[in-house]
């Protein structure tokens, strides 16, 4: 006689270690198959966008820091961008490189912590996770060196960088640089070709590439379906179409694709960091005829970049005045959570967080 | 320039290739964008869509205190271009109403609920139009210009 058994409901989060943040699933199972998933979102929300509405342009650099804080630097450019166009403010070329620097060295940090964090839903216990935020920590001292803040770095203005960076942060880079391919063999070694992690993870979560485009998915998850689509390449924006690097794709769109890719970005941004410092060159870091109390003629502006999480962009609506009228973000995180449900149903419960940290989300940037 | 302006497509063009999608649904263009009446949307967007505007990268509601504006950020992978089209939500502040862009592309469904929630504007045809951030009972909408 077979087992009589009924559907049941259970709460995951908003405090559950595994959620990444404040996020709440109202997950329904049917023995330890998923059969429903309800994403609720909200725990985190600031009104960060209303919030920009009574600031100064400057100001708002803040609060982008506090939009996707494993990736402050990422936030901050996007918003620059958007109001150098807005503004049609010309960035001096060494603020630029600077910003670059920043953002990639940043991109790194970012998907140590996705990778660790991911890897440690699986169950790895440790290793990894604290291996990765040990290189995380020496890029955070590195960003510390650069503008004096770890995680809310406020390092951008409009025309460039708000200082240049100290003599002590060059031979601190180059060290970072030469340390972090070993770093990332050791990673490789560790996991990439561990049979646990293959069997967990190949063939997991599969979502086919003409959906996730169809759900408006961008950044890693995009590329690990086999589509090269990276706006650093595609619609380079700052200086990226001056450097060369590659761009890491996986075809499988599974776990392991979306884990792969971010860690041979991982190199590729390393490699951009390498080419950044041979074009640098002296200079000021940003415009002396650029006023921190900017005024942008009346319209709109919208820069699409791409963030370590996807196409992290900010439209933004000036009426001429010291602050915008409208400051919208365009936020990777949370769109790419649109396809949560369906990547979820039919898999097991202890697939349901490793598929959640492949998409490598940031609460404080789908809540805003 | 080191913001990107190369990938938008001219207002001009576009409104000339919406026209040729659904004739007279365009009221106006700007440089890079272009106003439809939200009557023809949905044939807009199919048709657009049609065009090789694969990607909804974005949907934005502005308050402008006598009208509510709904912008939509279209992205072409294949064809490496944007597209921005506007549409101006009725007129006045009561209960504005658009139609939905979920039948075409799935990405409308959490970016159209975030503008219901914040900015209050409703759109007919989604299957699952409640608040995203708020919580139900919440009294008004945060983005509009007079919740303070």
């Amino acid at each position: 006689m077979p087992l009589k058994t009924e559907p049941i409901t259970i709460n995951v989060g908003p405090q559950h270690p595994s959620t990444h943040g404040v996020f709440r699933m109202r997950v329904t199972f049917d023995g330890e198959e998923v059969i429903d998933v309800e994403p609720i979102f909200g725990y985190l929300h600031r009104g960060s966008e209303k919030l920009a509405e009574s600031r100064t342009y400057t100001q708002i650099v803040t609060l982008t820091d506090r939009m996707d804080y494993v990736a402050s630097m990422t936030s901050n450019l996007s918003f620059i961008l958007s109001v150098e166009k807005l503004s049609g403010i010309d960035p001096s070329p060494r603020g630029v490189w600077l910003r670059m620097i920043a953002a990639e060295l940043q991109r790194i940090a970012s998907h140590l912590v996705a990778t660790g964090f991911f890897l440690q839903d699986l169950g790895t216990l440790g290793t990894p996770l604290i291996y990765m935020m040990r290189e995380r920590e020496t890029i955070l001292e590195l960003f510390e060196r650069l503008c004096g803040a770890r995680i809310t770095n406020s390092y951008m203005r409009p025309g460039g960088v708000f200082m240049d960076a100290p003599d002590d942060f060059w031979p601190a880079l180059d060290r970072f640089l030469a340390d972090m391919p070993h770093r990332i063999d050791e990673y490789e070694d560790l996991i990439s070709g561990n049979e646990i992690v293959a069997v967990r993870c190949d063939g997991v979560a599969v979502v086919d590439s003409q959906t996730l485009i169809d759900a408006s998915i961008t950044g890693p998850m995009l590329r690990a379906s086999g589509i090269d689509w990276d706006l650093r390449n595609r619609q380079p924006y700052e200086y990226y179409d001056r450097v060369k690097f590659n761009r890491p794709l996986a075809t499988a769109s599974d776990n392991y694709a979306r884990y792969i890719v971010r860690i041979h970005e991982m190199r590729e941004s390393l490699g951009i960091i390498k080419q950044c410092l041979e074009q640098i060159e002296p200079g000021p870091v940003r415009p002396e005829s650029v006023p921190f109390l900017i005024r942008p003629p009346a319209g709109d502006s919208y820069v699409g970049t791409e963030s370590p999480k996807g196409e992290l962009g900010f439209y933004l609506v000036s009426d001429g005045g010291v602050a915008p009228y409208r400051c919208k973000v365009r936020a990777p995180s949370l769109i790419n959570l649109t396809l949560l449900r369906e990547m979820l149903i039919g898999d097991k419960l202890a697939d349901l967080f490793v598929t959640f940290g492949s998409i490598d989300i940031n609460m404080g940037e789908v809540d805003r | 320039m080191p913001a990107n302006t190369a990938f938008d497509t001219s207002g001009e063009d576009l409104a000339t290739q919406i026209e040729a999608i659904a004739s007279s649904s365009v009221t106006a263009n700007g440089d890079t964008d272009v106003w439809v009446s939200s009557d023809r949307l949905l044939d807009v967007m199919n048709g657009l869509k049609e065009a090789g505007y694969e990607m909804l990268i974005g949907v934005t509601g502005v308050d402008y205190v006598g009208y509510f504006e709904v912008v939509y950020h279209l992205l072409s992978l294949s064809q490496n271009k944007r597209a921005i089209v506007k549409v101006k939500c009725g007129e006045g502040r009561i209960d504005p109403v658009m139609p939905s862009v979920l039948s075409v592309w799935r990405g409308a469904e959490l970016q159209e609920r975030e503008v219901y929630d914040l900015m209050g504007i409703r759109f007919e045809g989604h299957d699952d139009m409640k608040r995203i951030f708020l919580w139900e009972g919440f009294e008004g909408h945060p983005h509009r210009k007079d919740f303070l």
